[in-house]
């Protein structure tokens, strides 16, 4: 009995994904428990699915602790289909915290919505094991099932507010676009495993290297189907068009959401990728990137400009967020993938806490996502305001604050790797987006509310915008003591860089 | 003659033989329906046409033939012609799988009883089960009439229900027998327990089969599932505007799919051709004694059918759902937990 | 040689279906196409030797997936597609850029033909079983909450209002 088991799993695999069974048993437990609440007292469901998370968070810190008191690089289970490597359970802890934060801000929210059920909570953390599985996963039929499970999640939870038409179209929308680049992707995998025979992502990087001259052209494209499926689901341009208006018409804390943890799950995702599978491949990629990068700045910043509703211009300025990713990834020196890691977690901060006061907009006669719904927030609320300033300007990368350091590393590494050109193009459009987040802080300060209507936020949603403003600030003033903290979290890019860095 | 030419053609014989056997079956089996329900209803059944009615099937199948086909003004053409033809060539495709007995022998020529033997025989059943909905489906759209399109509506409805019981209570079975072949299936169940009881799969799987006849009842439309057809609602479902012998297409594919359950039925769960060996018997024809017992529990399960159908009423369609998705369905997957769990406590 | 002739059958069939699905005016034309491209699929799956591969082909997406598109159809009545402006647009932009794809992705698959490998794999119904329930146990169980959460959402999106 027992060998008979053993020879499909055993403790020590269990142990690996303990976060994700934990998540996925709480999610169930959430729908179980949503069948005996009465109606209109919903709130547990979202303690229990913040309490999945806490156990969720206990159980990453043991496979943590077991690394870090082994002093292994990373830990393999399942026939080695998934690792937790210092990279994965950086991403991991980065989504338990940003689906922390969005639950605080979710819980008032919804209620005004009338669309406070349970699923919407258990939707959330299955996308969160789905980002898991992309962050961990070293076979790529791993990865593609986890980016389907994040990817169906997020499109039920877009379209979640049933009664609202610009909810359904954007759930819609997304869901087809999403599915065709799927699609694409998927093409460009089963491609790989063709030239490949293999599903492991080391396994495919190393044949693909040893391909001979004749196949290139498959190898190409490959490549080319493959990155057009993870430049969709990170939305850089040209294949963007789908973030706006699925940011718009989601309910604003999944927008926020999205923008933060399935940004950094896909990203987690083409990590994987680049650095594995594509990694002897960059004469391929490289060119694409650079493109890909530039167009992504030019078309995210002057698109966010001309943008009056807010949810819309923050979906513009997060494509213009990674236009400057990219470039890390343009540079792929260990200073590059470290911007990069440091970038997705100060914008986890800053965006959500930009969404938390857009959330505290929203009225039951009021949807408030519109510039003029925040104007003279300052009379009202200055204290929500002022945090407000606080998470634009970090976004726009003013130094004394978090957003600072995800750029300033990304220079950092374009000057070493000696792209002039590109760093002075990054700089110029900070210039750009100052401008439209300006244009935001100078409708809150200077222009006087179109109502009185005063504005009470809920607890959590309070308690979110403290966490998230103190995160900003915090990492912003004490830069090293973050780094330090997170010393072991920055084995992550120093890993990758080592092993997967020629 | 190369290797390929010669199975083409034995293939070729063997379908015939087979197909002209089912299909007088097929007419015989509404005979002895049309009998057998009749005793029930205390009445004679049919008794004109030949001793017993025994050439009842012959007369409706030249009325059948000489009956004007009337195809209706605003029926979709194409998919109106094509539905019957659907329907009976996926009922008759599906025995080409089915094993009858062991290996047949003419003097020193010896093959398998069966068309073809393929070893995930039980799959391409299912599958051929699963497409053959489409003859309903569309035969009840493509008539533009509002009966045929509810009656096909409930069809599908139902069958594509019905279906997801039906394949997992055969995965009992399949645990059991570690085999999708159907032949290996019925290799099995040779032997007995306990010295006296047949190793049939029934035994052991009594609640798979339970599940089984009822899903398989649903399938074939039979009562008490003949939603698709329930005359006081529907005139006639999804072929109201059917005649001649487009109507007796549907008829024939019906029966057929009768047959083929039952031959499921009997390879599955009730050891298939095994039985006791009548060694009394000549030589000559102990070879088809194995033919003779498929054959007679092939019986037993449309005598059931009938018997069923003489006493059952109908169900309610929302009930038919209920019983499909909140009862059926629960059973079936219990049963697979309990046999895995028994397997796995049991294999060293 | 006859593997071969099977091989052009089927492949020219499954080809010709799904542009006629493209084609076709009439949804349910369509959905009757691609149940064909998907028969003639499964088919060229039996000829690599992936028997349980063709025939779950033909369960899942013929007898599975494509009745519910059929269904839907039939509930929905839906008529014949009418075709817009910006379709014409699409239509007279379209094929041309579908021409040079094709064209492209023929001479690359043509060029690199031969050296693909499709790995010594076996497609029995044990073979598929060991790997599933070995080598990608962990994917496989994911994909069993990725099945629930299509389900769930199915449901939480067609729910009934039950104000």
């Amino acid at each position: 009995m027992q060998t008979f088991a053993a020879q499909f799993a055993n403790a020590h695999d269990l142990m690996v994904v303990m976060p994700m069974v934990m998540l996925t048993l709480f999610a169930c437990g959430v729908l179980i428990i949503d069948l005996l609440l009465p109606a209109g007292d919903k709130r547990w469901n979202a303690a229990t699915a913040a309490l999945g998370l806490l156990f969720a968070g206990g159980s990453l810190w043991r496979v943590q602790a077991t690394l870090a008191h082994q002093g292994m690089l990373g830990v393999s289970a399942f026939n080695g289909s998934v690792v937790m490597d210092p990279m994965a359970i950086f991403f991991c802890w980065l989504f338990l915290i940003a689906t922390g934060i969005t639950i605080l801000i979710s819980v008032r929210y919804m209620e005004i919505e009338q669309e406070d059920h349970g699923e919407y909570y258990a939707l959330m953390l299955f996308s969160v094991v789905g980002m898991m599985c992309m962050a961990s996963g070293k076979d790529i039929v791993l990865l593609f099932i986890g980016l389907e499970l994040m990817a169906i999640s997020t499109y039920v939870l877009v379209g979640f507010l049933r009664r609202d038409k610009r909810s359904n179209e954007a759930a819609l929308k997304y869901l087809l676009l999403g599915a065709f680049s799927s699609g694409i992707f998927a093409y460009g995998l089963s491609l790989m495993y063709g030239l490949s025979g293999t599903t492991d992502v080391t396994l495919i990087g190393r044949r693909l290297a040893g391909l001979p001259e004749s196949s290139h052209p498959i190898l190409m494209l490959a490549v080319v189907t493959t990155l057009a499926g993870l430049f969709f689901k990170i939305a850089a341009v040209p294949f963007h068009q789908w973030a706006p208006d699925a940011y718009e018409g989601a309910p604003t804390a999944i927008t926020g959401f999205m923008s933060v943890a399935g940004k950094a799950a896909a990203w987690a995702l083409l990590l994987r990728i680049f650095a594995f599978a594509l990694r002897y491949e960059q004469t391929i990629w490289m060119p694409m990137v650079i493109a890909v990068a530039v167009m992504t700045l030019t078309g995210g910043n002057l698109a966010a400009m001309t943008q009056n509703n807010l949810k819309r211009l923050l979906a513009y300025s997060s494509i213009a967020h990674v236009g400057y990713m990219l470039l890390g990834l343009v540079a792929w020196n260990e200073t590059g993938i470290k911007g990069i890691l440091v970038y997705l977690l100060v914008y986890t901060f800053m965006n959500l806490g930009a969404f938390a006061v857009i959330v505290s907009l929203r009225r039951r006669d009021l949807i408030g996502d519109e510039i003029d719904d925040i104007a003279g927030l300052w009379f009202k609320r200055p204290v929500e305001a002022l945090l407000m300033v606080i998470f634009l300007l970090s976004l726009g990368g003013i130094p004394p604050l978090a957003g600072f350091y995800g750029k300033y590393f990304i220079f950092l590494s374009l000057i070493e790797t000696g792209h002039y050109v590109l760093a002075s193009l990054a700089v110029f459009y900070i210039a750009v987006s100052l401008y439209y987040y300006l244009r935001i802080i100078n409708a809150m300060l200077m222009r006087p509310a179109l109502d009185a209507e005063p504005i009470q936020p809920a607890f959590g949603l309070r308690l979110a915008l403290w966490v998230t403003a103190l995160a900003t600030v915090g990492i912003g003033l004490f830069p090293e003591i973050f780094i330090r903290a997170a010393a072991w979290t920055m084995t992550a890019p120093r890993a990758v860089t080592q092993a997967f860095l020629r | 003659m190369p290797t390929w030419a010669q199975f083409v053609l034995l293939s070729a014989a063997k379908s015939v033989v087979v197909i002209i056997i089912l299909l007088t079956a097929v007419a015989y089996a509404v005979w002895l329906e049309r009998k057998v329900v009749g005793r029930m209803q205390n009445r004679w059944g049919p008794t004109r046409v030949g001793p017993f009615g025994l050439l009842q099937p012959l007369a409706d199948g030249i009325k059948f033939i000489l009956k004007e086909d009337i195809i209706p003004t605003n029926v979709y053409k194409p998919l109106y012609i094509a539905a019957p033809m659907i329907s009976v060539a996926l009922a008759l495709m599906s025995i080409a799988v089915v094993p009858f007995g062991e290996q047949l022998r003419f003097g020193s020529f010896s093959t398998p009883a069966q068309i073809t033997d393929v070893n995930v025989a039980l799959l391409v059943l299912l599958g051929v089960t699963s497409v053959a909905v489409y003859g309903v489906a569309l035969a009840g759209w493509s008539s533009n009439s509002k009966y045929s399109l509810l009656g096909s509506l409930r069809a599908s409805a139902q069958m594509v229900s019905y279906e997801a019981s039906l394949g997992l209570s055969l995965i009992g079975v399949l645990l059991l027998s570690g085999s999708l072949s159907l032949r290996e299936i019925v290799n099995g169940q040779s032997g007995t327990y306990f010295g006296f009881l047949p190793r049939w799969n029934f035994f052991p799987q009594f609640i798979a089969f339970f599940v089984y006849l009822t899903a398989a009842f649903a399938e074939t439309n039979r009562i008490p599932f003949d939603l698709p057809e329930a005359e006081t609602e529907l005139v006639a479902g999804y072929h109201t505007e059917y005649s001649s012998m487009k109507f007796a297409m549907f008829f024939m594919a019906e029966y057929t799919n009768m047959f083929t359950v039952a031959c499921v039925g009997t390879l599955l769960f009730f050891g298939g051709w095994h039985g006791p060996a009548l060694t009394f018997l000549p030589m000559v024809v102990q070879s088809f004694v194995p033919l003779f017992w498929f054959a007679f529990k092939i019986f037993l399960f449309l005598f059931l059918y009938i018997w069923i159908r003489g006493t059952l009423p109908r169900f309610r369609y929302d009930q038919l759902m209920a019983f499909g998705w909140k009862v059926l369905l629960p059973i079936a997957l219990a049963n697979i937990v309990l046999t895995s769990l028994y397997i796995g406590l049991t294999t060293p | 040689m006859m593997h071969t002739v099977l091989f052009i059958i089927f492949a020219v069939v499954c080809v010709a279906a799904a542009i006629n699905l493209l084609a076709q005016r009439h949804p349910i034309n369509s959905a009757l196409s691609l149940i064909v491209v998907m028969g003639s699929l499964a088919l060229l799956y039996l000829l690599l030797g992936a028997e349980f591969v063709a025939a779950v082909q033909i369960i899942i997406y013929a007898g599975a997936i494509m009745v519910l598109f059929v269904f839907t159809i039939m509930l929905l009545n839906a008529g014949e597609e009418e075709l817009s402006k910006s379709s014409r647009v699409a239509i007279v932009f379209g094929v041309p850029a579908v021409a040079v794809i094709v064209a492209a992705l023929a001479y690359i698959l043509s060029r690199g033909a031969g050296t693909a490998a499709l790995g010594d794999f076996i497609g029995g119904p044990k073979e598929i079983g060991r790997l599933l329930f070995r080598d990608f146990l962990l994917p496989f169980e994911v994909t069993s909450v990725l099945i629930l959460i299509a389900i769930m959402g199915a449901v939480v999106l067609a729910r009934r209002e039950e104000r």
